[in-house]
């Protein structure tokens, strides 16, 4: 009892790491379960957000302000971890090469078997082979 | 945790299970720009504003360009005046899971 009352004030305590791993579940359970290319995708980019959340949340120190000088101060105690921040622009922008390419597959796709479900893909495809 | 961050990642997650939950495709994807718009407002709160900028610009503006421009060429946009485009094989585009 005393050990779930403690996991719950850590879970409610970090509750940006906890709703993104929550999403995390969603999108990935959304890439498993669908079976519309499209929505796939969806899902892949809805984990990509969990994990940029989850990064940025852990750079993230409350009652500091972003990594801007602005008066001249540069006393690193006042800012967040920029670090974090750096690599998930850099995740952002690979993210969308990524949904760009999936897409583009996606269209080939449908230009060959004239449809969006994965499962009737597979099965032409394997028809085809055989 | 404030009530703003509270809304704030509610709404995300509201977004992220509704898109599952929709049939339309073209709905989905107007979904999942707004999503981008709420993530963006969260990198505000964390203060990452070039992180906001980039997900504003990149996550609502060119990857739902991306989507919108997959979903005319497969035929899941109806043309304005209600019948599908030139030559569209009715359903196929428009068939979502089942």
């Amino acid at each position: 009892m005393v050990q779930l009352r403690e996991f719950l004030t850590n879970l409610f305590a970090n509750y940006y790491e906890a709703a993104a791993m929550i999403l995390f579940g969603i999108g990935f359970t959304s890439l498993l379960m669908h079976r519309n290319l499209v929505k796939k995708i969806i899902g892949f980019n809805f984990m990509d957000s969990a994990i940029y959340l989850f990064l940025a949340a852990k750079g993230y120190i409350t009652g500091r302000l972003a990594p801007i000088i602005t008066d001249g101060n540069t006393d690193p105690r006042l800012y967040v971890n920029p670090i974090p921040t750096g690599l998930v622009l850099t995740g952002i922008v690979v993210s969308v090469s990524v949904t760009a390419f999936s897409l583009a597959l996606t269209c080939r796709l449908y230009d060959k078997y004239h449809t969006l479900d994965i499962d009737e893909i597979t099965y032409l495809a394997r028809k085809e082979r055989d | 945790m404030t009530l703003f961050d509270g809304i704030l990642l509610a709404f995300l997650l509201i977004c992220a299970v509704s898109v599952s939950v929709t049939r339309n495709l073209l709905a989905s994807v107007i979904i999942f720009m707004g999503f981008s718009l709420i993530m963006s407002v969260i990198w505000l709160t964390l203060e990452a504003p070039d992180l906001a900028i980039t997900e504003a610009a990149v996550g609502a503006g060119v990857t739902g360009l991306l989507f919108f421009a997959t979903l005319k060429k497969i035929h899941a946009i109806k043309a304005e005046n209600g019948k599908p485009d030139s030559g569209a094989p009715e359903e196929d585009g428009n068939r979502d899971e089942k």
